[in-house]
């Protein structure tokens, strides 16, 4: 079937299976490979992308409905090749991460969140990610990306005299 | 030598270098890889538990859309050998595909390869299979009786049977007042990384090269890949290149390949078999350990351990895989941290009808760390005294070290009264009893849970020759090469795949702080297995030690290399010569120097300035043997194993809600000792994503059977891995012993927390239960049966009254 996706800020035109999933779309169709499939039953939350701003699961979806809405994988959050977020510098700062492949889902994840609630406590975060299973870090230092990434972005829209 | 002390990148507080493409979701995971025309498998699976496979009917499926073969074991077993086994078993063969007789509900019978995977599932389920179920055993005690066999060839279950006995155990135990007995389970369960298994093969016929592309974690994978094949290892050429996406031992997926291997030699385009979770949970053969131990404990009645028997009952699943062996690598720190004087040791593994284990991390030692553990908290139980005393009685002492424990092993240093201190000094050891005597008061069931438990690390796997005396193997190594070309620019190797660990990040902080420049400088590549010098692999925890090792010598050799081209060019005794950040100068007079730049150029442009007898260039590399290895075992069975022992210390507060059996972590608090830490980011991170993965395994996470023998744990939903909730803040107390026996004073880290933590949380549990009378031995502890039996002993309680 033909549909029409906007992903990352730019409309695709495609043919696609019906029981096409939107990973399967994502990753397979047009190539982008930050989305991943951990368990493909929706628990794992490897395959997380944002449908218009909220974090989805997006091996739980066919394609053919996110057809009319807003898709940000990773690769839409990236500012530039080269360039980190200050959410994706985050994790690298606290090493939020060991073998990276839950690390996608687990950033857009955070995204979701502080777009939401720019000074969340770690209960907060705690409740955002536990939708993302990681294997690697027992999620600590995922947690302190987050809380660090929230800081530095608050401080971006300090006005100068709050520091003074 | 060691070179402990003062570091400059060595130790600090620096990112890791991997973290960047991670973060873009620009790693290189097997998954992402396409090649050009490459076709999809799927596997069709054995529904029953053993069955005969009396006929494959493909016919209906070959002539579906996009189906381009369906093959079968009977093809695969003629065409290729058996895959490697550790143990001396010829009949028990394991194959990619079952041929004549599956022998676990999930074992892969065929393969059908389409263009795209949707239809290669879709031609599964065209494949008619005819079988005929046989009797099949799932329990190991029932195994040992050969009621049912397995295999019918062996003419047992029974794969391994050993029985060790190191020094006086008779003697010991006539000898000492006391005694206790203590069965203990650890259940089937697993690492489950978040990625699954998976593998490209590609087969180039005019080079005659296999290229293979996959998740792999496994020593000799090369070798295995083209022994299975019957095609030279120099015609495989395995991708190092690829991100894993988690491991943590299992990531061994040999089976895959080789059939990977053969369909696309067979077909002559790439084939890819990227596992779906059910294929990962049930046929991936990934399983761990299965252990149920009998220990008798001889001791005092002050608590001081004399003697230890321990039979150790493994439920391998129907192919042996490596997954004996991890009853051999315990041997090596059988007694942990204790002074324990005589041991007897039997170890029995068994073949069922479950899936096929694979090495998981610790390789068995998790299991042995509870079963001691929770020996030490019963011995404390049953004298009335605190079971931390118990500990501190029969620690080894720091001035003891370096310790020889029975079995032949010699402990490399530790301070294990310091690390437990430091941990008591935030939370007062009675502060946390204050706090349980309050929750117990609230109606709370509450516990205290203590382990202190060893990781052996560096990875000399002589267990092998102990359990099979066919296998001489005594050699353990790593290799690093570093080339300086003609601009300066460094560039170093390493030769294996990693699946998290950093090792990109180990290697240019070792050259770094060697050459006293940039680690950032320093780039770090993987070549492929036919550019690769000999590696270990990431198993064995031993990375930190080997590859560091590695790099550290490499990086010498290139400083001496230096060093000797500047003073044959300065024309002064290389004795005078200082190496310092690059640059080399005459220690007498400091201003007669050569830069960096300068040598470069020499040693790439001017052959007329070396050295008489320098090879050109600045190319250094180094293989790296596992330190005090080296021997076989001796007729005693005794070896030295891992050169290296970290240690850690576990201490938490659990409160169990009476009604509902479920317990919640309260505070946990770890003492670890790795040595130096290259990266602390690093070894945090490890740490607390083992201890994680510690309470899955105590409390969650379960390869469930059902009489049918059907593996009832097969998605996310049934088999539980903790998240984001379940894993408590923890706080983590770093001490650091330096080994003697590696170059910065570095142990392993890569399997911490997970070590102590499943032992440590059944001792709160036990500790939490114990005033109602019961006991709960065996993992994980399920809410459900720990809600049941505290209903069942209250009830009882009340009736008693």
């Amino acid at each position: 079937m033909r549909i029409e996706l906007t992903v990352n800020g730019t409309l695709h035109a495609l043919d696609v299976e019906p029981r096409t999933t939107l990973l399967d779309c994502l990753r397979d169709v047009l190539g982008f490979k930050g989305a991943h499939a951990g368990c493909e039953h929706g628990v794992c939350g490897a395959c997380t992308v944002l449908f218009d701003g909220v974090a989805v699961r997006s091996c739980l979806m066919f394609a053919a409905q996110a057809a009319g809405s807003a898709i940000t994988t990773i690769e839409g959050v990236t500012p530039a090749p080269g360039e980190l977020s200050p959410i994706q510098d985050a994790f690298c700062e606290t090493h939020g991460m060991q073998c990276g492949y839950c690390t996608p889902g687990m950033i857009l994840a955070a995204h979701a969140l502080l777009a939401d609630n720019p000074e969340p406590t770690r209960e907060d975060i705690v409740e955002a990610i536990s939708g993302n299973l990681c294997r690697c870090t027992g999620y600590a230092q995922i947690v302190e990306a987050i809380s660090l990434a929230a800081e530095r972005m608050r401080g971006v829209n300090r006005p100068r005299s709050v520091d003074k | 030598m060691s070179a402990h002390g003062h570091h400059r990148y060595v130790s600090a507080d620096r990112r890791v270098r991997e973290d960047r493409r991670f973060v873009a979701g620009k790693g290189n995971f097997v998954a992402d890889i396409e090649l050009p025309n490459m076709k999809h498998v799927a596997v069709i699976t054995c529904p029953h538990a053993a069955a005969h496979i009396k006929s494959i009917d493909k016919r209906a499926a070959m002539k579906m859309p996009g189906v381009h073969y369906v093959l079968d074991g009977e093809e695969l077993a003629a065409a290729t050998l058996p895959l490697m086994t550790g143990l001396d078993t010829p009949h028990v063969p394991r194959r990619p595909l079952a041929f004549e007789t599956a022998r676990y509900s999930g074992e892969w019978v065929a393969a059908v390869v389409a263009d795209t995977r949707a239809l290669a599932e879709d031609a599964a389920e065209a494949v008619e299979i005819d079988y005929e179920p046989l009797p099949f055993v799932l329990d190991a005690e029932e195994a040992l009786t050969g009621k049912v066999l397995v295999h019918e060839a062996h003419g047992s279950n029974v794969l391994l049977d050993k029985t060790f006995v190191w020094g006086e155990v008779d003697k010991d135990f006539a000898a000492s007042p006391r005694k206790l007995k203590l069965r203990v389970k650890w259940g089937r369960s697993s690492t489950v990384p978040i990625e699954t298994f998976g593998v490209i093969a590609a087969w180039d016929p005019w080079r005659e090269i296999l290229n293979v592309y996959a998740s792999i974690q496994m020593p000799r994978y090369a070798d295995q890949i083209g022994a299975a094949l019957k095609i030279p290892s120099s015609s495989v050429r395995v991708h190092y290149d690829v991100d894993v996406g988690g491991s943590y031992g299992v990531k061994r997926g040999i089976k895959h390949t080789v059939l990977c291997g053969y369909l696309a030699r067979r077909l002559g385009f790439p084939v890819r078999l990227i596992e779906d979770r059910l294929e990962n949970m049930r046929g991936g053969d990934a399983h761990g350990p299965e252990r149920l131990f009998d220990v008798e404990m001889a001791f005092d009645d002050q608590g001081i351990v004399r003697s230890m028997k321990m039979r150790a009952l493994e439920n391998l699943g129907a192919y042996a895989g490596r997954s004996p062996f991890q009853l051999g690598k315990p041997i090596g720190s059988i007694v942990g941290p204790y002074k324990i004087n005589s041991v007897e040791y039997r170890a029995i593994a068994v073949i069922t009808n479950k899936t096929t284990q694979d090495a998981v991390r610790g390789f068995g030692q998790g299991p042995t760390n509870l079963a001691l553990e929770r020996c030490i908290d019963e011995i404390a139980d049953v004298l009335g005294l605190d079971p931390l005393e118990v500990r501190r009685r029969n620690l080894i002492r720091h001035d003891e070290f370096p310790y020889l424990i029975p079995s032949g092993t010699t402990y490399d240093s530790g301070n294990y009264e310091a690390v437990i201190d430091k941990v008591l000094a935030g939370a007062g050891y009675d502060e946390l009893k204050g706090e349980r005597d309050r929750l117990r008061r609230d109606g709370k069931l509450a516990g205290i849970g203590i382990a202190a438990c060893l990781e052996p690390s560096g990875g000399n796997a002589t267990f092998e020759a102990l359990l099979n005396p066919a296998i001489t193997t005594s050699t353990f190594m790593d290799s690093c090469r570093i080339n300086v070309d003609g601009l300066g620019a460094i560039t170093a190797t390493m030769h294996t795949t990693s699946s998290g660990q950093g090792h990109e990040t180990l290697v240019g902080t070792v050259i770094g702080e060697v050459l006293e420049l940039d680690p950032d400088i320093v780039r770090v590549v993987r070549p492929d297995s036919l550019n690769s010098l000999p590696s270990g692999t990431p198993v064995g925890s031993r990375m930190a030690i080997m590859l560091g090792g590695a790099a550290f010598h490499a990086a010498q050799k290139l400083k001496e290399k230096l060093v000797a081209i500047a003073a044959h060019d300065l024309g002064i005794p290389l004795a005078r010569a200082v190496y310092a950040h690059g640059d080399v100068h005459d220690r007498d007079t400091p201003e007669k120097r050569r830069s960096w730049a300068e040598l470069i150029g020499i040693a790439h442009r001017n052959y007329h300035r070396m050295p008489d007898g320098f090879e050109p260039g600045l190319a250094v590399e180094h293989v790296y043997q596992v330190p005090t290895g080296g021997t076989l075992p001796d007729k005693d069975g005794r070896v030295q194993m891992y050169p290296c022992f970290s240690f850690e210390f576990h201490l938490l507060l659990l409160a169990i809600d009476p009604d509902l059996g479920r317990p919640e972590i309260v505070r946990y608090k770890l003492g670890h000792d790795c040595g130096t830490q290259i990266n602390p980011k690093i070894v945090r991170g490890m740490t607390m994503g083992g201890l994680a993965h510690g309470i899955g395994a105590a409390l969650y996470e379960e390869f469930a059977y059902n009489d049918d023998g059907q593996l009832i744990a097969q998605t996310f939903m049934d088999y539980l891995l903790p998240s984001s909730h379940e894993v408590p803040a923890v706080e983590i107390v770093d001490h650091e012993t330096p080994s003697p026996h590696t170059v910065l004073g570095q142990k392993g880290s890569g399997e911490s927390g997970y070590l102590g933590a499943p032992a440590a949380i059944a001792n709160a549990i036990n500790d939490a239960i114990r005033p109602l009378g019961i006991a709960i031995n065996t993992l994980p502890i399920r809410v459900a049966t720990l809600g049941d039996m505290i209903a069942a002993a209250q009830e009882k309680m009340k009736k008693g009254e």
